[in-house]
């Protein structure tokens, strides 16, 4: 460009209207890498320390609790003879005597209870059922909440009024009363369900306790999710891209479906993350007042309760599924915020 | 303004309607009655103690009765706490209870706004991460837990309060504590982050630049408006915290109102289910009318409607 010889020349330069070489092109194309929206949140959240060690943990409690009992040992029904009340890592006299033998026994980490069976795998068992209490119930919440929130703001006027009171009816209601007599009064319905309807024998392989946990929670809790995917729909559906979906030709089930609700897939992440926590919380409550999950399935808030008899000589029962309960709450919770900071960071209040 | 109240008083009148219609289906639904937990008695004292309560009417002429009495004030006898009203059964056990969850509400509210607080103000700092560190404990660990372990610690190890009971100050110390860990943490998290919000609006900016000294913009400016959300926290805190928790009560064996909640379902003591129920649902709604009305009186730029 300055290899003009005269500078006040208007002489054009020859060597501006040069086909650009590749270079040139390349530079212009691309400023950076175009980074889409799980990619940008990804990064983001791998940053976030705090978030990954949860992250860490929470794969380790998955393995600890869904592979766990299938590698150890004992099983958590077993009830040894002559194990009962051992403190962590201590052998009963019939095992002393097989050590004696030259045989190998497997250690119980912490102890057993007052019927011999290992605290350890029980341990396992219950972390299992917190954790698909947890993860079922808050999907059930997430499909129940999502699909109503979404008609309601979708449509809006009279409906939205009608279906938003019948909400904020339903979130008025005392929660944990209402739980435990439905927990209670769902008990026999499904036992004869279970019993005598041809079909329904899985009932009872999961469980009727699990079943009526998981009725209960999708009955009470879908609210808060109906009420934040309906604001998110609102504000959403004024967008042009609904507008030329719409001139498209594009049904209603198609919008809310393939337009709305993949907008706002950050707000549900982020929402069904911070659901399971409280789910768990919720189940180990219910357990520990003896409605939760039956017998002999272990849950960790049935094992703590079962401990405060004898909190004075036998306090690591109690501390071992305490310390677990938290660990998969805190971690859950710390996840759950980190996917909040990193997905959808206008929900952070 | 009034149309609001009328509106919002009309909703919560169908809501408590709705929760003790259902609360009546379904803890008729549930097999078993009051009277078989016992040792079972003879077919004849069975229909006796039925005609008594009126339990052998068919089920819309018992569900009549009973709102009619409710209409009136009367709860009924409980059914298996022989020769007790219900009314007189809640009235005693909420006085014990509403005590230590008076106290641990005010406990809560002493503990969490300053920390969150003094976190929002060190944000980034060592003080933030301590506090952060607290509030996200308080808020994983169930209640029993706490429970639990301040019992470990204080009665076991070192021996220095009661384990059961509430009949001097100490045995307030442990059940009002753990009753505060959780909402301690859950307000001191819900205050830093608002106060950090309110700390980065414009009006603050102008009280500083107005040279108010620091304290007076901090009480008078940013706490005001920090606490909103803390306030509308405070109304089903209240209603929960007020009634008592069954596990606490279980725990520390306190004369309270949470131990009816449960003990009434197990028992199948109907009259006693639809007065804790009806109890805790009016309370609940009372106190979330409450939170509007206090949430207009603070915030004067919200429009009620």
């Amino acid at each position: 460009m300055s290899n003009r010889r005269n500078l006040l020349s208007f002489q054009l330069d020859v060597s501006d209207f040069l086909p650009a070489d590749r270079s040139e092109k390349e530079s212009l194309v691309l400023m950076r890498k175009s980074v889409g929206f799980w990619r940008d949140g990804i990064n983001r959240l791998r940053k976030n320390k705090v978030a990954m060690v949860s992250f860490f943990i929470i794969i380790l409690t998955l393995i600890f609790a869904f592979i766990g009992p299938a590698v150890y040992p004992y099983s958590y029904e077993q009830q040894i003879r002559g194990n009962e009340n051992l403190a962590p890592m201590k052998y009963s006299e019939m095992e002393m005597e097989k050590k004696a033998a030259g045989e190998f026994v497997f250690p119980h980490f912490l102890g057993t209870d007052n019927l011999g069976r290992d605290t350890t795998v029980r341990i396992m068992m219950g972390s299992r059922i917190s954790l698909l209490v947890g993860i079922i119930a808050s999907f059930l919440v997430l499909l129940i909440g999502s699909v109503y929130g979404s008609v309601s703001g979708y449509i809006g006027g009279k409906t939205d009024m009608i279906m938003m009171q019948i909400v904020d009816v339903i979130y008025a209601i005392p929660d944990i009363l209402i739980i435990i007599i439905l927990m209670v009064s769902l008990k026999y319905p499904l036992q004869n369900i279970a019993n005598e309807v041809p079909g329904f024998e899985w009932i009872n392989t999961i469980g009727v306790g699990l079943i009526c946990i998981f009725i209960v929670f999708s009955l009470l809790y879908w609210v808060g999710m109906a009420r934040i995917v309906r604001s998110q729909i609102l504000s959403l559906k004024e967008q042009e891209y609904i507008t030329a979906a719409r001139a498209l030709g594009a049904g209603d089930a198609r919008i809310i479906g393939k337009h709305l609700l993949t907008n706002s897939i950050g707000t549900l992440i982020v929402t069904t993350t911070l659901q399971i926590p409280s789910a768990i919380f919720t189940e180990s409550f219910l357990s520990f007042i003896g409605i939760g999950v039956s017998a002999p399935m272990p849950s960790l808030g049935s094992m703590a309760s079962a401990a405060i008899g004898g909190i004075s000589t036998y306090p690591y029962r109690l501390l071992a599924p305490a310390v677990m309960i938290s660990i998969i709450i805190l971690t859950f919770n710390l996840f759950g915020d980190g996917l909040r900071d990193a997905f959808d960071p206008k929900l952070k209040n | 303004m009034f149309k609001y109240f009328v509106k919002k008083a009309l909703v919560s009148v169908l809501t408590l309607w709705i929760v003790a219609t259902a609360t009546f289906a379904l803890m008729h639904m549930v097999p078993g009655g009051p009277f078989l937990a016992e040792k079972t008695p003879s077919a004849a004292t069975l229909a006796a103690l039925k005609e008594k309560y009126g339990l052998d009417q068919p089920i819309h002429i018992q569900y009549k009765n009973y709102f009619v009495k409710l209409f009136r004030g009367d709860m009924g006898p409980s059914l298996k706490q022989r020769g007790r009203e219900v009314n007189d059964i809640i009235s005693t056990g909420f006085k014990v209870s509403a005590r230590v969850g008076g106290l641990a509400v005010l406990l809560a509210i002493c503990v969490g706004v300053p920390l969150g607080s003094l976190a929002a103000f060190n944000r980034g700092k060592w003080l933030d991460s301590v506090i952060l560190i607290f509030s996200t404990t308080g808020i994983a660990v169930p209640s029993f837990v706490t429970a639990t372990v301040l019992m470990m610690i204080f009665s076991v190890k070192f021996n220095l309060l009661p384990t059961y009971g509430l009949t001097s100050w100490k045995h307030y110390i442990m059940p009002v504590m753990s009753l505060a860990f959780y909402p301690s943490s859950y307000i001191s998290r819900l205050t830093r982050s608002s106060m950090l919000e309110v700390m980065g609006q414009d009006y603050i900016r102008t009280a500083r630049a107005k040279g108010l000294p620091k304290s007076r913009v901090i009480f008078k400016h940013a706490l005001r408006n920090a606490l909103l959300p803390v306030i509308t926290y405070l109304g089903p805190l209240l209603a929960y915290t007020l009634t008592g928790s069954f596990v606490v009560e279980k725990i520390f064996t306190v004369p309270g109102l949470g131990n009816h909640f449960i003990s009434s379902i197990i028992n199948r003591d109907y009259t006693m289910i639809m007065g804790t129920t009806i109890f805790l649902a009016t309370l609940i709604i009372v106190m979330n009318l409450i939170v509007d009305i206090v949430y207009k009186i603070v915030d004067p730029r919200i429009d009620l409607k």
